[in-house]
């Protein structure tokens, strides 16, 4: 099987088949880090430019370590040191690339919809890293990827995403993602951080995180943009973090076999503790290592190669 | 050119007169002389075969932006106006959010002599409530009026203000002319730029919720009721509004509204693909704002059908979502879309939708001879074929920022008579 799309905007525009073709596709390449040399020739001679319009971290390096081991070459733009600080726009940025030959664009934006833009306006293949409020469709690829490595399978899994639900990407890729696997999604929030009519898209809404946990299989922590208490959507760090925290206390009340995850950077002591983060159920470091997995698989099947199915290896001959 | 009109065999539609019939109109210097009653042959006359035309008093739109002065690179008054001609809309009241700001008697006499000189179209233009549109000292209305506005209006900018706002209702009184009111209470739309609902949870853009709106006519309506002011609600977008306008025309408060096509054509489903001609302000709403509208056009709660014509270049809106700014053009696609989705879907009868295009709008502005085909008055005329289907490929407008490039509508307008002069014919401007 091969994915048909150009680009990966969000996983709103996948179909089940597509998501558990890029999951599978993401095994091989896990495997090959266990090996001394963790690179494959697929994409050489394929230029891959990383436009990051917004800091980060594990996303930009996940990325880039994603193409790298398949040798493709990449450029990293920061916005900051790049012509956009001269006004130049996000459309003739990406052209400017386009004339330079490049094959994918990556890119990360503060608004929602600039993949969009991006991606009308080029002919590169284009993968969102995050765009506003909008999708992280690899960051809920990889969150996916893990639970079904731990748990075995996603239906019927009863997972809860806490946080700030209004201003998150990863949240609403989780959900598509999540729902269109048959898991059984409840968000949990403060009404001021949950988007309006969510449930729409076939999940819960609960204000109780000590409600929302019971029974789950999964519970996926946001980080808490700390300046939105600014804006009056919550009162104070401390209050949210006696709602909303992951506590010692709550996952004691929880199954015994809970999964806890959190996208990062992590603000410890307000949405998760320390004691949380680093306990045994915790996965948040294997997230990140799953992430470079399911980028290559990403990069891999975008370039038009074909999915490699379950208990298969990933074809390293030149 | 002929002094003489004869407009032949048309179907003669005059919601003023509650004229429908095949007949004729007679035009000279400039006048209706006779309207739906057969009309000899005259030597030197020029005759238009209006068969299977339906033949209408020229269409008013009350809400038009011209970018001049300040922005000539979105729209000028010349090029407004061969816009306007081109959708048979023989009148445009322009709206005094240009740079600098239409609030004093100079820039009045600017836009009535730009227009006299350059423009094809009748043009009336609306003056501002406040000093530079700033919702905080009184402009001169007098003055303005005195100069030829026809209302006032901080369109844009919503008065938050509402002592300013009950002022301005109360001044504004002696000169008949309404406050014109575009509603929005902008610490409850703060940073949004679409319709809060569930295709701005999925879209993460951030939500203009219908209350922002129906917060400020509700106050609006109170000040009115108040003051005994003449208030009309710009740009109706909501169910709830449309409510509260019914309430309010039936407890006597001296109301009037208008809404624009995109409320009765478009949802916030449309923003989907973040396509940036769908930013607008107020937002496209739902399904069920769409059939209140809809309903409020056909029983007269809502008055008249405007453009709120709003010309932004491809440099503009051809970005991030966020970053776009607010508004689409209208000028060219107000009768097609009236025509298809309003008159083809028998939402409206053809008498009605004609009617929220000329005589309305003439009344709220108290226009004198116009909106009308009654003998004496100026002849402004529109010719349209209403079966003529075409696809929205290219505007005569200087801005193509139409979300209905490509639709294929029907019902556009063939000949447009200005002042007893043709202006357009078969979609060719005659100017000079």
């Amino acid at each position: 099987m091969k994915l048909k799309t150009k680009d990966l905007l969000g996983l709103e525009y996948l179909s089940k088949s597509d998501i558990e073709l890029i999951l599978d596709t993401a095994n091989p390449f896990k495997q090959l880090f266990t090996r001394s040399i963790k690179k494959v020739p697929t994409l050489r001679g394929k230029t891959v430019v990383l436009l990051f319009f917004e800091p980060s971290t594990r996303t930009r390096t996940s990325f880039e370590l994603a193409a790298k081991r398949l040798s493709a070459d990449t450029i990293n733009i920061a916005a900051a040191t790049s012509s956009v600080v001269k006004g130049e726009s996000l459309i003739d940025t990406g052209k400017t690339f386009e004339a330079m030959k490049s094959d994918f664009m990556i890119i990360r934006h503060s608004m929602s919809g600039a993949a969009h833009v991006l991606a009308r306006n080029v002919s590169s293949s284009v993968i969102n890293a995050g765009d506003g409020f909008h999708e992280h469709p690899t960051q809920g690829l990889l969150d996916i990827f893990t639970i079904r490595e731990k748990k075995g399978k996603v239906k019927g899994l009863k997972v809860v995403i806490v946080g700030d639900i209004m201003h998150s990407r990863v949240a609403r890729s989780n959900i598509w993602g999540l729902t269109k696997l048959g898991a059984d999604v409840t968000v949990c929030a403060p009404p001021t951080l949950i988007p309006p009519d969510i449930q729409k898209t076939g999940i819960k809404v609960s204000y109780n995180l000590d409600e929302a946990m019971r029974d789950a299989d999964v519970v996926n922590v946001l980080r808490l943009q700390l300046e939105r208490q600014k804006d009056n959507l919550f009162p104070s760090l401390r209050e949210y973090t006696l709602l909303y925290g992951l506590d010692k206390t709550r996952v004691k009340k929880a199954k015994k076999d809970l999964l806890i995850m959190h996208p990062g950077p992590m603000n410890r002591g307000i949405e998760i503790t320390s004691e949380v983060a680093d306990c045994p159920q915790s996965v948040i470091n294997e997230q990140v290592t799953n992430g470079i997995a399911v980028r290559m698989a990403v990069l891999y099947l975008l370039a038009g190669e074909e999915g490699v199915p379950p208990g298969q290896q990933i074809n390293d001959k030149e | 050119m002929s002094k003489t009109i004869i407009i032949k065999n048309g179907r003669v539609i005059d919601p003023s007169q509650k004229l429908d019939k095949v007949s004729d109109v007679l035009i000279s210097d400039g006048k209706i002389i006779s309207a739906g009653k057969p009309v000899k042959n005259k030597p030197g006359a020029k005759i238009i075969n209006a068969k299977n035309k339906i033949v209408v008093p020229g269409l008013i739109d009350i809400h038009t932006h011209l970018r001049e002065p300040g922005h000539e690179e979105e729209e000028t008054i010349a090029s407004g106006c061969m816009a306007a001609a081109s959708g048979g809309v023989t009148s445009i009241c322009c709206m005094p959010n240009t740079h600098p700001v239409i609030d004093n008697q100079t820039a009045v006499e600017f836009i009535l002599l730009k227009a006299r000189n350059e423009g094809i179209v009748n043009v009336f233009p609306i003056g501002s409530v406040t000093k530079g549109s700033l919702g905080e000292e009184l402009a001169e209305i007098g003055e303005l009026k005195k100069e030829g506005v026809v209302a006032i209006s901080d369109d844009g900018n919503s008065i938050m203000n509402a002592m300013v706002m009950r002022r301005a209702l109360e001044y504004s009184k002696m000169f008949e002319i309404p406050v014109i009111a575009h509603c929005e209470d902008t610490s409850l739309s703060k940073n949004g730029v679409m319709n809060e609902g569930y295709v701005s949870s999925l879209l993460g853009l951030r939500g203009i919720p219908k209350e922002s709106e129906e917060v400020m006519v509700s106050r609006d309506i109170i000040l009115a009721g108040l003051t005994k002011g003449y208030l009309h609600i710009a740009h109706v977008s909501t169910k709830g509004t449309v409510d509260l306008i019914r309430n309010a025309k039936k407890s006597g408060v001296n109301i009037t509204a208008e809404t624009c096509p995109h409320y009765f054509v478009l949802t916030d489903e449309c923003v989907k693909n973040y396509d940036t001609n769908t930013k607008v302000k107020p937002p496209l709403r739902t399904k069920e704002d769409q059939q209140a509208i809809i309903e409020a056009l056909r029983d007269g709660t809502i008055d008249c059908i405007a453009s709120d014509h709003a010309p932004h270049t491809i440099e503009e809106k051809n970005k991030e979502y966020d970053l776009a700014p607010f508004g689409l053009i209208g000028l060219e696609t107000i009768l097609p879309l009236t025509i298809t989705y309003l008159v083809k879907t028998k939402k409206l009868t053809l008498m009605q939708a004609i009617d929220r295009l000329t005589r309305c709008p003439a009344e709220v502005l108290n226009l004198k001879n116009r909106g009308t085909l009654k003998p004496g008055s100026i002849a402004d005329v529109s010719i349209i074929d209403i079966e003529k289907e075409d696809t929205i490929k290219e505007f005569v407008s200087k801005s193509k920022n139409s979300p209905f490039l490509g639709w294929k509508l029907s019902g556009f307008a063939v000949t447009t008579i200005v002042g007893g002069k043709v202006v357009m014919d078969n979609g060719k401007i005659i100017s000079g």
